[in-house]
């Protein structure tokens, strides 16, 4: 028998040495988003001007707020794929609402103000993510299945609203005390477009939401483990009603930017964003298991994906490429993030 | 013959068995964190060599080196006198070696025949051979005495019987070292007794055993060669002759103390928990889990639920904490009827659970240390509409502290925990709430003796402050520890009633067990 009482001494903490790959990792967007700018400007002299930068933002903006929407229920754990749809139906519903709601028992066509216009539609986003939000969580219908359904129901709607056509009149008239539409579209405030001060403000509240809230902590929890979550006392189920509902939210706020960037309301706009949205987050470094992501990231993942998009456009890329192009950026993002969150926990 | 490579193993002393595997002056490193330092191990054949240690001593991580899971940052390993690198699972299994893993590696939505013959399919003539591989696994339940048919899906089965699943994948790789992370932590005394025959078996084929257990008294009886592992380092090696339980204890912990610790002495208060007929419909079988049972708990009591496996101890409290519905009877805190109260509610009124799956039921794996301790308690350091970083420091650094949780700090991610530290997170989340009644499904499940101690001394505390709880577990020995009451379940009902003065023989007859020699 032998024992000895001879330990090691203490750990040293040492760090460094391989930090430098550790920061490019966890700043992969960041540094990704200064490599497309720095490519593209010396590919085109069109491409850092102060006018392309504010045409890029517009685009992000919508981007950005469906990503935001994307990237709750992705922490979620969850996935949206209606939020192309719901922003279509929220810009036709816009419109069908400028254009004046005949109401006939009264006999009267009531012309509601802009303001009534955005809540309005802002509550018909609500809406649609409320049923995804109920399917998902009491009826237990995969996330999947269910926002799959509300993409064509949603979509269907708002070609049966135009009859397949387009609303081409949005500004109101001085008359009726409908106008101002485009504000959200046209205006700057201190410079800085409308739309783009939107999702600023989106992404603030989002941002101060996941962090500072309980609300924030129950998305998080039941992202990563429903289950514990639940035993701990987290309102699991109410949790995801209340996300896609935001998401839905959000979506119709894009679908008003961007009825109003255009200044008309068709019902296809916003086809396939959905899953440029995903792409967005995906390349934000979230994880489509859940549970993993940030605001930031997100973000930062509109900005590069938009910004590359756009660049594509501007150095005359075929649309074809550029497919192949975005493609590429998603498959090599989530590859990164494999790396990252590989070998902590199972998920 | 083995001499130590460092000066810090101890002198090993000669042994006349052969050694089929060897780790030579083993050394890992998880980032800042030295998991292993210069650790000589050594496998003798046809024997069982137990590795104990405290929770986090490094266990774990030396058996994941020896298994392909991990590679040493320094050191080797040798096999039958050659030094090998085993890099993958996949090699080590060619090599002979398997591993039954301390956290579950099952897939849940498939087949207890899938699971166990997941990457060595039995191929015949046309795909997979189900039938075989279905009588193959319907031979190793028989032979682990289990009644599980071998197509049930595993996420059907209770964790015990997962552990069970577990083993027969380990045992039909036919190897010749098997390697037993904390195999019968959630089995019952029964079981483990089948597992140590099917041990003895495999001894006698010439099979060369690693074992691990926190059960010292259990792995006591199977060993025949004891090291001691300590903040990675290896402490202490002996052959089992050498050896009792207060030498493992002294060579792990330092010191030597008592496990069992009487309950105390106090009044206790009114009746803080009461179950009257409570049925709960089993999920795996027709019939009833818990068949109309009667409980009441008093507030500064420790009542402690003794059962075998399949006795519907944990459905009974999942009941209890609200997860699973019950089809009769009323579940009552303080007088009042919380039987329509949600899980959330229940724990604002005092009553939590502390599940017995602790990767399933009570780990967030995405989430900090410190946010998995705190996630119970989200409102009490809510300030309106937002959290105060503050308080929940406050919160967190408190949990640490009071169930000596072994981190790097809250910000360290839960996976970086050795198993025993991750079962006190998922404690002190519940105890955070400061809750009036607190019941925990084998909480002492893969703890060591001190943090089990430890854990138990915590509770007695609570509980002469006027907490009531009820605990379950499997080992005999933790009922006659801190409870009050021990109280027997066999099929959904109450078998026996003891008081502390109670023999083990006299609750194990009552739990329908047979008393092996
Ligand atoms: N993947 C990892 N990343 C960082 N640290 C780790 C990792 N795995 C283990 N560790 C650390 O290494 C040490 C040893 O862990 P290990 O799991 O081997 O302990 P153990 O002896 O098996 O404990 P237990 O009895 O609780 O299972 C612990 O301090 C643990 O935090
Ligand atoms: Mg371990």
């Amino acid at each position: 028998m032998s024992d000895t009482t001879n330990r090691a001494a203490g750990r040293p903490g040492k760090k460094g040495g391989w930090s430098i790959i550790q920061l490019l990792l966890e700043g992969r967007a960041f540094f990704g988003l200064i490599a497309i700018v720095m490519t593209f400007s010396m590919l085109s002299p069109n491409y850092a001007t102060v006018s392309n930068f504010l045409i890029m933002s517009n685009h992000v903006a919508i981007f950005g707020l469906l990503a935001l929407g994307m990237l709750l229920v992705i922490l979620n754990g969850g996935i949206d794929l209606s939020v192309g749809s719901v922003l279509g139906l929220s810009g036709v519903f816009a419109g069908f609402l400028m254009q004046g709601v005949e109401i006939q028992s009264a006999g009267v066509i009531v012309y509601p103000p802009v303001w009534a216009v955005v809540v309005l539609t802002v509550a018909l986003g609500a809406f649609v993510g409320m049923c995804n939000g109920v399917l998902v969580a009491y009826f237990k219908v995969p996330a999947f299945v269910a926002t799959l359904g509300s993409l064509y129901v949603a979509r269907g709607v708002a070609l049966l609203m135009t009859d397949g056509l387009t609303f081409n009149n949005l500004s109101g008239d001085p008359a009726l005390g409908n106008t101002g539409f485009e504000w959200l579209g046209f205006n700057r405030i201190a410079g800085v477009p409308v739309g783009v001060l939107i999702l600023a403000v989106a992404a603030i509240v989002t941002g101060v939401i996941l962090s500072r809230t309980a609300f924030g902590r129950w998305l998080y929890a039941s992202g990563g483990n429903a289950r514990a979550a639940e035993l701990s006392g987290v309102p699991v189920r109410r949790v995801q009603v209340i996300v896609y509902s935001l998401s839905g939210v959000l979506a119709a706020f894009a679908g008003l930017v961007l009825s109003a960037q255009l200044t008309s309301a068709g019902p296809q706009a916003g086809f396939t964003y959905e899953l440029t949205t995903i792409a967005a987050v995906v390349v934000g470094g979230a994880s489509l298991m859940g549970g993993r992501g940030t605001v930031t990231g997100t973000l930062l993942g509109a900005f590069v994906i938009g910004f590359l998009s756009d660049g594509l456009v501007i150095i005359g890329v075929s649309s074809y490429w550029q497919t192949v192009f975005t493609g590429a950026v998603i498959v090599l993002a989530v590859m990164l993030n494999s790396i990252q969150y590989g070998g902590r926990g199972k998920t | 013959m083995r001499v130590p490579e460092t000066d810090e193993a101890p002198q090993v002393a000669p042994d006349t068995t052969e050694v089929v595997l060897a780790a030579r002056n083993v050394s890992k490193s998880f980032g800042a964190v030295h998991a292993l330092k210069g650790v000589n191990f050594d496998v003798h054949r046809g024997q069982v060599t137990t590795l104990f240690g405290e929770n986090g001593a490094g266990k774990s991580t030396l058996m994941k080196i020896l298994s392909g899971v991990h590679l040493p940052t320094s050191g080797e390993l040798i096999l039958d006198g050659e030094a090998v690198e085993i890099a993958s699972t996949v090699e080590a299994r060619d090599l002979g070696i398997a591993i039954i893993h301390q956290e579950l590696s099952l897939a849940p939505n498939m087949t207890v025949r899938d699971n166990i013959f997941l990457g060595c399919e039995i191929m015949g003539s046309t795909g997979v051979n189900y039938a075989e591989e279905g009588r193959q696994a319907r031979e190793l339940m028989r032979e682990l005495e289990e009644d599980i048919d071998p197509l049930t899906r595993v996420e059907d089965l209770r964790l015990g019987q997962q552990q069970i699943v577990e083993i027969a994948r380990a045992l039909s790789a036919n190897s010749r070292i098997l390697i037993m992370d904390e195999p019968t932590s959630a089995l019952s005394a029964s079981e483990v007794e089948v597992l140590f025959k099917v041990i003895r078996d495999l001894k006698a084929r010439g099979v060369s055993i690693v074992y691990i257990s926190h059960h010292l008294e259990e792995a006591l009886t199977i060993t025949d060669h004891a090291v001691v592992l300590r903040d990675g380092v290896m402490t202490a090696y002996a052959p089992r002759s050498e050896i009792d339980l207060e030498w493992i204890v002294r060579n792990m912990v330092g010191e030597n103390f008592d496990i069992g610790s009487p309950p105390s002495r106090h009044e206790m208060g009114t009746t803080a928990l009461e179950l009257r007929g409570l049925t709960v419909p089993a999920t795996s079988f027709t019939g009833n889990a818990v068949d109309g049972l009667d409980l009441s708990v008093k507030s500064g009591e420790v009542v402690c639920i003794y059962g075998l496996m399949g006795a519907g101890r944990t459905e009974m409290m999942e009941c209890v904490a609200g997860r699973l519905p019950a089809t009769a009877g009323r579940v009552l805190l303080h007088g009042q009827d919380i039987s329509s109260f949600t899980i959330a509610q229940r724990i604002e009124a005092g009553l939590v659970l502390v599940p017995e799956d602790r990767q399933r039921d009570g780990l967030v794996q995405t989430m900090t240390v410190g946010r998995n301790l705190s996630l119970a308690s989200i409102s009490d350091f809510t300030r309106g509409l937002f959290t105060n970083r503050r308080d929940e420091n406050r919160i967190i650094e408190d949990s640490i502290r009071e169930v000596t949780v072994k981190t790097d700090g809250p910000d360290a991610t839960i996976g970086s925990l050795s198993g025993g530290n991750q079962q006190k997170v998922v404690i002190g989340k519940m105890l955070a709430t400061t809750p009036s009644v607190v019941v925990l499904d084998e909480p002492s499940r893969g703890i060591d003796v001190g943090a089990k101690a430890e854990v138990f001394r915590i509770l007695a505390e609570h509980a002469k402050n006027g907490m009531a709880v009820v605990f379950s577990t499997s080992e005999v020995g933790e009922c006659l520890s801190i409870a009050h009451r021990i109280i027997v379940m066999r099929r959904g009902r109450i078998a026996a009633e003891f008081t502390q003065d109670t023999t083990k023989e006299a609750i194990m007859a009552a739990s329908g067990e047979s008393l092996v020699a």
